[in-house]
């Protein structure tokens, strides 16, 4: 193994770059060594964090690479971080797609490029340090020092409605958040320790857990989000530059998620099974009522915001089924939509930055003039909608056969949505892609250039490479996740 | 005998009264207008006072009769706010030349404020603390009006005096009860005689009530608060810093020293009290703040927000709670020193800022004082990795540990609506398309420039080594 801190590194990487970056003195002709920086360190950080996956340990379901030192004096906080299956590939997601983003932005974002690019950096620390963490007070840290970079990019960079968007996103996520932190400390009060590991073995009683689980549900369905707390969600998304929306879709959704599985499964395992119906209805509500709102979109940005919604719907449902297959179905969708709505938006980045609008009306006919663009498109439409061979397609069948375990019923509402998801992103392909071109301003668009291609083609090759070899991702997490659904049948055993 | 003379001199109260007497007589007998140097020569003053408290030198030979008291808890907070003034002083120095306010008292006014809210802070009897308070008082009310030819700063003096001589007077009205009642002045004594019994009787929860009315007009908890956004505002810049920096510690000290030695065993009583106190101005803070256009009343209604905070750890009486209590202080202490650094060297169209929308544009023509000032509300609204973020979860550690979970989430809930006022500040400098371009002009003289990154580096940097303050804090004894 490796013997030294490689996660502290992978962590704080991105925070030294930007330690640099801020002495570089920003204008025309430096704007340039500012972005090639930036891109540096993000790629230098992607690399250590694949060091991170060749070095994982499959045989081993707790945690590796653990680093831990004392840090309050007075209580049991540490600065504890590793990585076990389930963290492993959200860190991946996190370092795999800033540098697409850094590079994303590369000629569309003009003023504030240093600031820009610092706050990108930023996050990038908090988002893996927050999967890396062990620690629930460290992790509370990471994710609320999201909101500080996030709400920047969608306030500076934004669209029309930037400022509405940024509070709403800000204030939203951060109501859900500060009764987590209520919740942490309540089971700091009850155990005398943060350690998630600790924690994962350590069953509060009966009524307490239902507390703490609904603590934390305010949290992560705020952040995942599920219906009806999804509302921030489209406004973020729409007026988020592309950059933006790629990490919001790609990672920061995801946290909510991580959360579930980590504490209200891991952790409160008698409350998780009292409030699973509650979890499963809402997500059916949301898989259905969210593809039929995305039907309605004329905004394509808003489209792929609400069919997230959907997607994060089949997620939570596999999350709260608490079997092996439900778990590695929402993880496998987890990634899978990380990969593909951040696609998704990066394409929608690719026409908007030349033609400067969004609605589905203003296009038709792309693929006349840009087939390779279509290409891409079509691999990450197909992944959305989950077409066998794609990585949506491993997720959602995973979490479907999950599904017929626990109730026909579930199954039949996320099969319905499936094929709801289905209609909308074909339709959506076929109004912007297909035809004839109609619009005059069209006539002369350009296809993807080779900056664009770097950009999307390592895309599509992973989503591919995930619908084809699943396995390579699901080994890894596979004796993690058993550990978490055996600590849940203990439990609720007894 | 001559080292008894010594020893008295290094009493810090005795020693800062004796070197500020020194101080005005210099300023009364130097010929030219000496307010640099006595501005000078209290910052100095001050530091040595800091080390006479350090050192602790007379703690076991003088308390007079117990009229004054000496712990751990006094001493840091007494340390809080020695340097709470030096900071204050030297950041609001170059303001003072600016706007030609250089009356040589000023400093002065300072020394004996400070010397006044030392007392506060150690009084352990009825009458050596009301005499404190009046010390402190007299002195702000004067400072709050000593730009005499300003209307909005007379008319904020007199209407401090005013409603400050009121609470004065109830305040007064509440110890006669309670020294009727139980026959004692002295905090200890009232403590041993309230012991006998189980309950209070009637004149003494009416003694109880009139303390706790006046103590909370001096933190300026609601309904309460009514003064605090009108001094804010129409005191001179300079002076506004010092009110927000300085007095709400001494203050806070007081009332937790009050509850919890005086009437330890009667927390049923004054946690009710405390319990509304927190809540209302937690709440009114955070909405009451969304509204105002001025920065100084923006300031004012957020430092009543924090009193709320401060007074949860107060409601839950506990160990945690005297040490979030001296966190939370230490942070709040030293993002308002922050803040007001720069308010006070940041200039509009030549007039010093007084308006947020005057911000607009500031994260282009100063990039490094907009990311200050975004990192200070931040971290005053309680986002981590700020210091700000621990003072307020070590208060919520303190309150679950008494199980007051619905206060806990009420104050979650309005630190949540307060994260908008100070988001709004980030929006206004970032966000915002500028209309005065080039007009803003940040001029910030060096020892402000000192103070302002020692605090910068303490609000992002203590996330880094917690322990030395928490240390520091987990060891007070009340």
């Amino acid at each position: 193994m490796i013997d030294w801190p490689l996660i502290s590194v992978i962590i704080f990487l991105p925070l030294v770059g930007a330690l640099i970056i801020i002495f570089i003195k920003e204008d025309e002709s430096t704007s340039i060594n500012i972005k090639w920086g930036a891109l540096f360190t993000t790629i230098g950080t992607f690399i250590l964090s694949l060091i991170l996956w060749l070095q994982f340990d499959y045989s081993n379901p707790s945690y590796q690479y653990v680093e831990k030192f004392r840090w309050f004096d007075d209580f049991n906080f540490f600065y504890h971080v590793g990585v076990d299956g389930i963290s492993l590939f959200m860190i991946l997601l996190s370092t795999f797609l800033t540098p697409l983003c850094i590079l994303a932005s590369w000629n569309n974002i003009k003023k504030r490029v240093k600031e820009y690019m610092l706050a990108f950096l930023f996050l990038e620390t908090v988002m893996i340090g927050m999967f890396a963490a062990i620690d629930i007070l460290l992790f509370y840290i990471f994710f609320e020092s999201v909101l500080i970079p996030m709400y920047l990019i969608i306030g500076i960079w934004g669209g029309n409605r930037r400022i509405y968007a940024s509070f709403k996103f800000f204030l939203y996520t951060l109501l859900g958040s500060v009764l987590m932190l209520i919740g942490i400390i309540i089971m700091y009060r009850n155990t005398n320790s943060m350690s998630i590991e600790f924690l994962q073995g350590n069953y509060f009683s009966y009524n307490t857990q239902l507390f703490l689980w609904l603590a934390f549900f305010a949290s992560f369905a705020v952040k995942i989000p599920m219906w009806p707390f999804h509302t921030w969600l489209p406004d973020a998304h729409v007026e988020a530059p592309t950059a933006g929306s790629v990490i919001l879709a790609g990672v920061l959704l995801k946290m909510g998620g991580y959360g579930f599985i980590r504490f209200s499964v891991g952790m409160l395992p008698e409350a998780t099974e009292f409030f699973i119906p509650l979890i499963m209805t809402l997500s059916i509500i949301a898989i259905i009522y969210t593809s039929l709102v995305a039907l309605a979109q004329t905004d394509i940005k808003k489209l792929i915001a609400y069919s997230s919604v959907a997607h994060m719907g089949i997620v939570t449902i596999g999350i709260f089924l608490v079997n092996q297959q439900g778990l590695e179905g929402a993880m496998m969708q987890m990634i899978s939509h990380g990969l593909v709505s951040a696609a998704l938006f990066l394409c929608v980045g690719v026409i908007y930055d030349r033609m400067h609008t969004r609605e589905i009306e203003f296009y038709g006919g792309l693929v006349q003039r840009m087939p390779l663009y279509a290409t891409v498109f079509m691999i990450f439409m197909l992944g959305s909608v989950g077409l066998p061979g794609t990585s949506g397609f491993v997720g959602e069948f995973l979490v479907i056969i999950g599904a017929f375990k626990f109730s026909s019923y579930v199954v039949i509402g996320a099969a319905f949505g499936i094929i709801l998801s289905a209609v909308y992103m074909l339709f959506l392909y076929k109004r912007i892609i297909f035809g004839t071109i109609t619009n005059k301003k069209l006539e002369d668009i350009l296809d993807i250039d080779a900056r664009e291609k770097i950009i999307l083609i390592p895309l599509a090759i992973s989503v591919i490479l995930l619908g084809i070899f699943p396995n390579l991702f699901l080994d890894p997490m596979r004796l993690s996740i058993e550990t978490i659904i055996t600590n849940y049948e203990i439990a609720n055993a007894k | 005998m001559l080292n008894n003379i010594f020893n008295i001199l290094f009493i810090p109260e005795i020693f800062l009264a004796c070197s500020s007497f020194l101080c005005l007589l210099f300023g009364l007998y130097s010929k030219k207008n000496a307010f640099r140097q006595t501005s000078n020569l209290s910052v100095f003053i001050l530091f040595l006072t800091i080390l006479i408290v350090y050192l602790d030198r007379g703690s076991n030979f003088a308390n007079y009769k117990s009229l004054f008291s000496n712990s751990s808890f006094i001493n840091f907070f007494k340390i809080l706010v020695l340097l709470g003034s030096i900071a204050s002083i030297l950041i609001s120095k170059d303001y003072f030349l600016g706007i030609k306010l250089k009356n040589f008292e000023i400093p002065i006014l300072f020394l004996f404020s400070t010397l006044g809210m030392m007392l506060m802070i150690a009084s352990n009897n009825l009458m050596s603390m009301y005499l404190a308070i009046e010390l402190q008082s007299l002195s702000l009310y004067v400072a709050a009006a000593i730009k005499r030819d300003s209307i909005l700063s007379a008319e904020s003096g007199v209407k401090y005096f005013i409603l400050g001589a009121l609470s004065s007077g109830i305040l007064l009205y509440g110890f006669s009860l309670i020294y009727g009642f139980t026959g004692s002045m002295n905090f200890d004594d009232i403590s041993f005689y309230l012991s006998k019994y189980d309950n209070l009787n009637l004149g003494l929860i009416f003694g109880l009530v009139f303390v706790m009315v006046g103590l909370a007009f001096k933190v300026s908890a609601v309904p309460f608060h009514m003064w605090t956004p009108d001094v804010y505002e129409g005191a001179p810049n300079s002076i506004t810093a010092f009110f927000a920096i300085v007095p709400k510690i001494a203050a806070v000290a007081l009332i937790y020293r009050f509850c919890l030695v005086t009437f330890e065993n009667f927390y049923l009583e004054w946690s009710q009290i405390i319990l509304f106190l927190s809540i209302a101005s937690m709440f009114l803070g955070a909405i009451a703040a969304i509204a105002q256009s001025n920065i100084k009343r923006l300031l004012a209604y957020s430092s009543i927000g924090h009193i709320g905070y401060i007074l949860i750890a107060l409601v839950a009486a506990n160990d945690d709670g005297i040490k979030a209590a001296s966190i939370y202080m230490f942070s709040y202490m030293i993002m308002n020193i922050a803040i007001f650094a720069i308010i006070l060297s940041l200039k509009v169209k030549n007039e010093y800022l007084i308006n947020i929308s005057d911000l607009k544009g500031l994260s282009k023509s100063n990039p490094i004082v907009s990311l200050s000032i975004s990192i200070i509300m931040l971290s005053m609204a309680g986002i981590p990795p700020f210091i700000g973020f621990f003072g307020k979860f070590y208060i919520f550690i303190a309150a679950i540990e008494q199980e007051l979970y619905v206060l806990s989430i009420l104050g979650v809930l309005a630190s949540v609506i307060s994260a908008f006022y100070y988001l709004r500040i980030i929006k206004i400098m970032y966000f915002d398309e500028s209309i005065n371009e080039g007009s803003l002009n940040f001029k910030i003289s060096f020892q402000s420039k000192i103070i302002l990154s020692i605090s910068l580096f303490l609000i992002i940097c203590f996330i880094f080594y917690p322990s030395l303050l928490i240390n520091i804090s987990a060891n007070l004894i009340i």
